[in-house]
């Protein structure tokens, strides 16, 4: 059994050469996420779709995964990173309960997040993360992510697929203060929990028209002070 | 001890797709038993789908020594897990997720196993069906295919397969993809292979041929409604 872990044979110390490879460590499995903060709630949101190439693989595929009571980690991109990502995060929460009887609270599940990615900057987890909850004051926050780690708390965002495509929406909507403005203030969205959820939905339903991978459905997922809320709407499947 | 790993890799001989539904009472899968040499039909009795214990079935396409290497890594976990006599046995969640991480570290090695896996089973009413790509994407469904299966066979599951239908609906739904990806693909062959996970237990039926015709009206004109393709 450990010859399947075993490092392969070498053939004479002669340079290799790299053929041209025949596979991709890689894959795109699409989808899109949002999340954006309020007040005294978080919104996060992803499409339900798994693709490959032009082919659905699935139509009812979950990207949002809850890490802690007020974590909530949305992701697109490389399905076995990001379930890779979430197994090692779940267990370095584990680990941090043990040692701290707590949870984590949602800013420190945020670094730790951003260090997760970096440490394998050199060959990094495809993954394109939006995570949401409620900060220790119990307000809102949102961080966004690149795939190697870098990161920043904002008021509202998206990632995947159909960012794009719902960004500049989101931003025309939620107009939230610039953080280069001092003194620096809240980016939590003014709107309130139902209109924050009906324009997810919105977006989610404009995506879907135009960007291929984004369909079949959205999972919203709503945290707030009584606890953690699941809604799932259908979005057109072709 | 400058080992060289190669991330250049092709599959020798190989097994194309493999299909799976859930049906009533528990999971059906089903494919050929070609296996091709490039565009060779090299050998015409390769068994694509094996028993895992007793409540899981396993089917894979791609590289067939890559598929007979997984087999006994699940042979000497199953059989770990029998000598443990805790009255517990893996069920096909917990193979599925063994497999993941064995297909994921792989590819994270730069030394994948080169197949497309099925697993299908039932543990205590509750029925599975999964996928595992050869670089760890995986997922669950009511019906699965690899490969061709997946361009081919899974709009049809889409369009007819329905929920709770009996072993008689599942077994001709399954013969229908066939009977197409028989005909549409190049590495397939009528000699087919069907397994049946069920809490009673697990059939693996003898291969089997389908009536085949090719005097269908599709056949005789191809190029009808298409101008200029062949």
């Amino acid at each position: 059994m450990s010859m399947m872990f075993a490092p392969r044979l070498t053939e004479a110390a002669a340079p290799t050469t790299h053929a041209a490879p025949t596979w991709s460590p890689y894959d795109n499995n699409g989808g899109t996420c949002v999340a954006i903060a309020g007040e005294d709630y978080c919104v996060i949101a992803a499409d339900t779709r798994m693709s490959t190439g032009f082919s659905i693989l699935t139509r009812n595929y979950s990207k949002i995964h809850q890490i802690t009571d007020k974590s909530v980690l949305a992701s697109s991109g490389f399905q076995a990173d990001i379930r890779a990502l979430q197994k090692n995060l779940d267990a370095r929460h584990q680990i941090y309960q043990h040692q701290h009887s707590k949870q984590m609270s949602c800013p420190a599940m945020a670094q730790l997040l951003s260090n997760t990615l970096y440490y394998k900057r050199f060959f990094p987890y495809y993954a394109f993360n939006v995570l949401g909850g409620l900060d220790s004051e119990g307000r809102g926050c949102v961080y966004t992510y690149d795939a190697v780690g870098s990161y920043e708390r904002s008021g509202y965002s998206s990632q995947g697929t159909g960012m794009q495509l719902i960004m500049p929406v989101l931003d025309n909507q939620l107009k939230s203060a610039s953080p280069l403005v001092l003194p620096l203030r809240q980016s939590t969205t003014p709107l309130s929990e139902v209109e924050a959820v009906d324009l997810v939905k919105d977006t989610f339903a404009s995506a879907a028209e135009r960007d291929i991978y984004t369909g079949d459905g959205v999972e919203i997922v709503i945290v707030n002070r009584d606890g953690i809320r699941h809604e799932l709407m259908d979005l057109k499947r072709d | 001890m400058g080992s060289v790993v190669r991330c250049d890799r092709y599959p020798y001989v190989t097994g194309s797709s493999v299909l799976g539904i859930k049906y009533k009472d528990g999971i059906l899968l089903a494919s050929d038993t070609a296996g091709c040499y490039g565009s060779t039909v090299r050998y015409k009795s390769v068994e694509r789908l094996k028993r895992i214990g007793d409540n899981t079935i396993l089917g894979a396409s791609g590289e067939i020594s890559d598929f007979q290497a997984i087999t006994n890594l699940l042979d000497e976990l199953i059989t770990e897990d029998w000598m443990w006599d805790d009255g517990n046995k893996l069920g096909p969640f917990e193979i599925h997720n063994y497999l993941n991480r064995v297909m994921y570290n792989r590819r994270n090695k730069f030394d994948p196993l080169w197949n497309s896996l099925v697993l299908g089973g039932i543990k205590k009413g509750k029925k599975y069906l999964g996928m595992v790509s050869m670089i760890g994407v995986h997922f669950q469904d009511n019906h699965v295919a690899t490969g061709f299966g997946n361009h081919l066979a899974r709009p049809i599951f889409r369009d007819e397969w329905k929920e709770d239908m009996t072993l008689e609906e599942g077994v001709k739904l399954l013969e229908k993809c066939l009977l197409v990806l028989f005909y549409r693909d190049r590495s397939a062959i009528n000699k087919f292979q069907m397994a049946n996970v069920t809490e009673g237990g697990i059939t693996i039926t003898e291969p089997f041929a389908l009536k085949v015709n090719w005097e269908l009206e599709a056949f005789r004109n191809p190029t009808k409604g298409a101008e200029g393709s062949w």
